[in-house]
């Protein structure tokens, strides 16, 4: 398609500027801000003048700020990049996480995606009345809740008290499929129930808004069965927001979002890491996990800005009303 | 038909016979009867407020019925329930729990501190930092809103890039970043001087994160309004821009700011309890009902009371702003789409 190339090549180049103006600004919030003295965290507490002096050498924390930038970017691009706390090689860290995080987003986004279109949609085609209500209500319960309150609370009245599901942990799919999905149940669920919550209410309003257009009134004239108008003609139609946002909020959790879930139900995947690195002051991973979240969030931004530009000419040549 | 069916929008009928008088209505007041007409909404406006009140009589609570302070320790102290005598936290380290005792009315934590008295100081941090941010975050939204959709051109490529790259920021992680790397030395910027335990700390962070968040659907009405009429007649009578984005816009953006504020607010006490929760939030010797829930973590099958009472706190207020934020979007209509995250 013309000028497709282009517009990707554009989109792309965009990217790479926001991940490294994003890279220069993780390492400023923690190098400008005041802070404890990296080589006193890695010698220890009984560290004297020397060792910190060779460990400042050693490391580099003497050079000046745009020179460490460079060398901490090296470092992560060769993967040599380790943790300040306990010279763990941090991208290690972040590979074994990866596989726990995936499992954890890709499940819950499945859930909230069927169930958030499930419920707008009932909602939407039941409005004002008692369904359209009780679905209101708990949508609206459900984005005011607290994600780590909520997993608590599952774990305490679920898993502990009725003892269906286990406490937490994470079992890998390879070693046990069943006990794999056992053990994120719970997790999926409390990761998805804010999103539900979303995008029940936001297909509720397309589908409503939808419902007024004259084709659907000219696809009613034409003698379509009711049910065909609402699933061909409303839903497919107020789907198109959907499918955007779920885009931008799947690259959102897998790029944080899921520290809390994973918190909670101490399954070992990058937003764990991301918490116990917080905890400790530690620079190295905090940067590649930002990095790795801020990767993520900009390329689900630029597949579904791509998507848009494949369906819609104007966005591609630039005309597009505001 | 009787006029007062053919209004269903519950405004008053109009006058029937022959002296006719039309009653000029303002939309503020036209969204006003919208509002009253919507009690679900006012209900939970209304329990919004009465937690406000609950948390700042804290002091009376604190003074005159429980006898104690948020931080007063109370380990090896007895108390009688129905006439025996109760260690306020057993010696195998469980606190007892909520009960009809004015004392400990909502149990007690490990330090044998009493829940209820710090349930209500927790939630005036609480509020008054979801307040505070989201004072915050429309100041800054509303001006760099106001300056992008009305100048264009590179101040408006300047400050939507730069709201394109917090945008492309994990809120969590950033929040947790700027949270960690403020608790250790505080804040410094000239002048102004920020302490490492400062309530100012999570407020700053929190009111800054969503900016963006604000400032893109303001931008966006700001670069439709421009183009109006009674603009092009503001600059004909010679108003500079500072006075036509103060004089004829700013008034056009104020329901989409109240809407926004509400709903902000929400976002903010979740925000602050998920940061304090994760340790980079609020600092000890404060504490929020984010806090709350984090100590009681350690606890939660041996004394859930601790985790189940502050999270209850923060759905029932959390939840009034949702509905009552709702209810407003309905009865003023912004035209911007707002939609929050966390």
């Amino acid at each position: 398609m013309e000028g497709m190339g282009q517009f990707i090549l554009r989109r792309l180049i965009g990217m790479v500027a926001v991940l490294f103006a994003i890279s220069v600004l993780v390492f400023l919030i923690f190098n400008v801000i005041p802070n404890s003295d990296p080589a006193q965290r890695i010698g220890g507490k009984n560290a004297n003048e020397q060792l910190i002096n060779r460990i400042n050498e050693d490391w580099g924390f003497n050079d000046p700020l745009p020179e460490q930038y460079v060398t901490m970017m090296k470092k992560v691009f060769t993967g040599d990049l380790v943790s300040y706390q306990n010279q763990r090689n941090v991208l290690d860290q972040i590979e074994k996480g990866i596989p726990v995080t995936f499992s954890l987003c890709i499940g819950a986004g499945i859930i909230w995606f069927v169930l958030g279109v499930v419920f707008g949609y009932l909602s939407a085609i039941r409005a004002g009345r008692a369904t359209d209500r009780a679905l209101t209500i708990l949508a609206l319960i459900g984005i005011s809740l607290p994600v780590f309150w909520l997993g608590e609370m599952l774990l305490y009245y679920v898993a502990n008290k009725a003892g269906l599901f286990p406490l937490g942990d994470y079992v890998k799919f390879t070693e046990d499929p069943l006990q794999w999905a056992n053990h994120l149940i719970l997790p999926w669920f409390t990761l998805s129930v804010l999103f539900i919550g979303f995008y029940s209410r936001l297909l509720r309003s397309n589908m409503l808004d939808v419902m007024d257009e004259d084709y659907v009134r000219t696809a009613r004239a034409k003698g379509l069965p009711e049910r065909q108008v609402r699933l061909k003609h409303v839903l497919r139609n107020s789907l198109i927001p959907i499918i955007t946002l779920f885009g931008l909020d799947f690259g959102a959790v897998i790029g944080g979002g899921a520290i809390l879930t994973e918190t909670v139900y101490n399954l070992p995947g990058v937003g764990l890491y991301a918490g116990q690195s917080v905890a400790s002051l530690d620079l190295p991973p905090l940067i590649a996990v930002t990095m790795f979240g801020a990767f993520f969030i900009v390329l689900l931004n630029t597949i579904v800005d791509i998507a848009y530009a494949y369906l819609d000419p104007r966005i591609r040549l630039g005309t597009q009303a505001a | 038909m009787p006029p007062a069916e053919a209004m269903p929008t519950g405004e008053p009928p109009l006058p029937v016979g022959d002296k006719v008088e039309i009653v000029g209505r303002s939309p503020w007041y036209l969204a006003y009867l919208r509002l009253r007409r919507n009690k679900v909404a006012l209900a939970f406006g209304a329990l919004f407020i009465a937690i406000v009140l609950f948390c700042l009589a804290a002091p009376l609570w604190a003074n005159y019925v429980a006898d104690t302070g948020p931080n007063e320790n109370h380990l090896t102290d007895q108390i009688s329930i129905g006439g025996k005598e109760t260690f306020v936290v057993a010696p195998n380290g469980i606190p007892i729990g909520p009960g009809l005792h004015t004392k400990f009315l909502l149990g007690a934590d490990d330090n044998g501190r009493d829940v209820m008295v710090r349930l209500m100081y927790g939630g005036r941090t609480s509020i008054y930092i979801g307040v505070m941010a989201a004072l915050i975050t429309t100041l800054l939204a509303v001006a760099v809103g106001l300056a992008a959709g009305y100048y264009r051109g590179w101040t408006d490529s300047v400050l939507s890039r730069t709201m394109d790259l917090i945008w492309a920021f994990p809120v969590l992680l950033l929040g947790i970043a700027l949270g960690t790397a403020l608790s250790v030395g505080g804040l410094k910027i000239g002048p102004l001087s920020v302490p490492a335990d400062s309530l100012w700390i999570p407020i700053l962070i929190i009111g800054f994160v969503y900016v963006p968040y604000m400032a893109r659907p303001i931008r966006g009405e700001v670069l439709a309004l421009r183009e109006k009429e009674f603009v092009e007649a503001a600059v004909a009578q010679g108003k500079g821009p500072i006075r036509i984005m103060f004089t004829e816009l700013l008034p056009n953006l104020v329901s989409t700011i109240i809407v926004f504020f509400t709903l902000n607010i929400a976002n903010n006490m979740l925000l602050e309890a998920a940061l304090s929760f994760l340790g980079a939030g609020v600092r000890a010797p404060n504490s929020s009902w984010g806090t709350m829930i984090a100590e009681g973590e350690d606890r939660l099958v041996t004394a859930p009371h601790l985790t189940i009472v502050p999270g209850l706190m923060i759905v029932l207020t959390v939840l009034a702003l949702n509905v009552f934020g709702d209810g407003l979007r309905d009865a003023l209509n912004p035209r911007a789409k707002i939609r929050m995250e966390h």
